[in-house]
């Protein structure tokens, strides 16, 4: 119902400014505005608005793409999981047991392995006896500990959900690592079993499967894809330790995918 | 989050060329002429512009690698749907902590007058989240009632109150600010 005697609503007012208005009730608003000269400054003051936003923001539009911002480089960045491969891996540790746990293939050189292992069990022990300092930000802030440690590690990270395996996140912090910094979440059960995930950019390392390394009391599963490294330490339980391994790696991999 | 119903929105303003070109590239090209407007959009948005490059680069990132979700539709409002999601979950973040205003309006890239430049950013800064993101959604980036509710995923009753609030918040801004324009009819 449109007409030139039906008085024009505020809505109708914002329609017409911003080209919303059906165009058979555009002229018995702009009729109205001649007769309404309070409307009619409302309306000049919106598009005044408008003029005011272009003025002070299309200079941006109009800049150099920053470096950073290059597709070309974006696309390089995401990590892709190769499914398969590590799916692979997985299937085999499950099935082989034990057993299946020591080094299978050798897509990765051992020295990744190493030193993701050794630095990840070095900051594994030397924090979760820590009672009252054991991370940097704690869980209560997750977002924003999800953030800062994805700008840092160069990657996007989110802490991984380990309910299902009874485990709460503490918090975590950044540490070095083997080649650039690293991100460290630790988890606790209720009984007061930590678990910690440690992550961090291996530039060499392609999709590899996983492998299991202990050390006096400590667990570390480790594994790696398009260039990024993880290595999950607990007690030396394999399958309680296979169990969260496998729940960070179905995470990563939805992220990543 | 983006949902199904975000990647189908279906409008005709970018659309992913389904012909004989690679639809990778198509898709990428489609992503990379978007670029400027995300970088206009997110810096009205957050004020900062480191902030807000990080937050074009976080919605590129998962554009990209959210290319095969994406079969068609409104590319250009998946964008933004994203970019806008990004930069309330950043908010939430810091939602806890102590806000620190900005001394000194530093940016060089005032262009018009710079007054006038300084006044429109203080008076967004002073919005509320949706109601900045809705103003700019349809003022700057020129969006329809239809895709910004989308974007927000609110009826589109709510995108024009948040619409007409914005308004009239700027507007008593910029005239409190500034009363000699007021004389001017």
């Amino acid at each position: 119902m449109t007409g030139p005697n039906i008085p024009v609503t505020e809505d109708e007012l914002h329609a017409f400014v911003d080209n919303e208005l059906p165009a058979e009730r555009r002229t018995d608003v702009e009729a109205w505005l001649t007769t309404h000269p309070d409307d009619a400054e409302r309306v000049a003051s919106w598009r005044a608005m408008a003029e005011l936003l272009h003025a002070r923001y299309d200079a941006i539009a109009d800049e150099a793409v920053p470096q950073r911002l290059e597709i070309e480089r974006l696309v390089q960045q995401p990590r892709r999981w190769i499914y398969g491969a590590v799916a692979a891996t997985l299937v085999a540790f499950i099935a082989g047991g034990s057993a299946g746990w020591v080094a299978r293939g050798a897509a990765t050189s051992p020295s990744i392995f190493r030193s993701f292992t050794v630095d990840a069990l070095g900051a594994h022990r030397t924090y979760v006896v820590e009672v009252r300092h054991p991370v940097e930000v704690a869980a209560n802030e997750r977002a924003h500990l999800q953030q800062w440690l994805s700008k840092r590690v160069g990657y996007e990270i989110k802490a991984p959900e380990l309910e299902v395996a009874g485990l709460k996140l503490v918090g975590g912090r950044l540490l070095p690592g083997p080649e650039a910094p690293a991100a460290f979440f630790m988890y606790e059960s209720p009984s007061g079993e930590r678990y910690t995930l440690y992550t961090s950019r291996a530039a060499k390392a392609d999709a590899t499967q996983m492998r299991y390394a202990a050390q006096d009391k400590d667990g570390a599963m480790f594994w790696a894809d398009k260039g990024v490294g993880y290595v999950v330490s607990g007690p030396t339980d394999k399958d309680r330790l296979n169990q969260v391994a496998r729940q960070i790696y179905d995470q990563t991999e939805k992220v990543g995918g | 989050m983006i949902d199904a119903a975000q990647l189908r929105t279906a409008q005709d303003t970018v659309r992913i060329a389904t012909d004989g070109t690679s639809p990778m590239s198509a898709f990428r090209e489609s992503v990379e002429s978007m670029i400027p407007a995300l970088r206009r959009y997110a810096r009205a948005l957050a004020r900062d512009t480191d902030i807000a490059d990080d937050l074009v680069q976080d919605t590129l990132v998962r554009a990209l690698r959210s290319e095969k979700l994406f079969i068609g539709g409104d590319l250009r409002s998946w964008l933004y749907t994203i970019l806008t999601n990004l930069n309330r979950n950043r908010r939430r973040s810091l939602a806890r902590k102590p806000v620190f205003t900005e001394l000194f309006d530093n940016n060089p890239d005032a262009s018009g007058t710079e007054a006038e430049g300084r006044d429109i950013s203080r008076a967004l800064a002073a919005l509320v989240e949706e109601q900045r993101s809705v103003l700019l959604l349809v003022m700057l980036e020129g969006l329809s009632y239809r895709e910004v509710a989308d974007i927000q995923g609110v009826p589109i009753g709510t995108v024009m109150s948040r619409l007409a609030r914005a308004r009239a918040h700027v507007k008593a801004y910029l005239d409190g600010e500034r009363p000699a324009l007021r004389a001017v009819k």
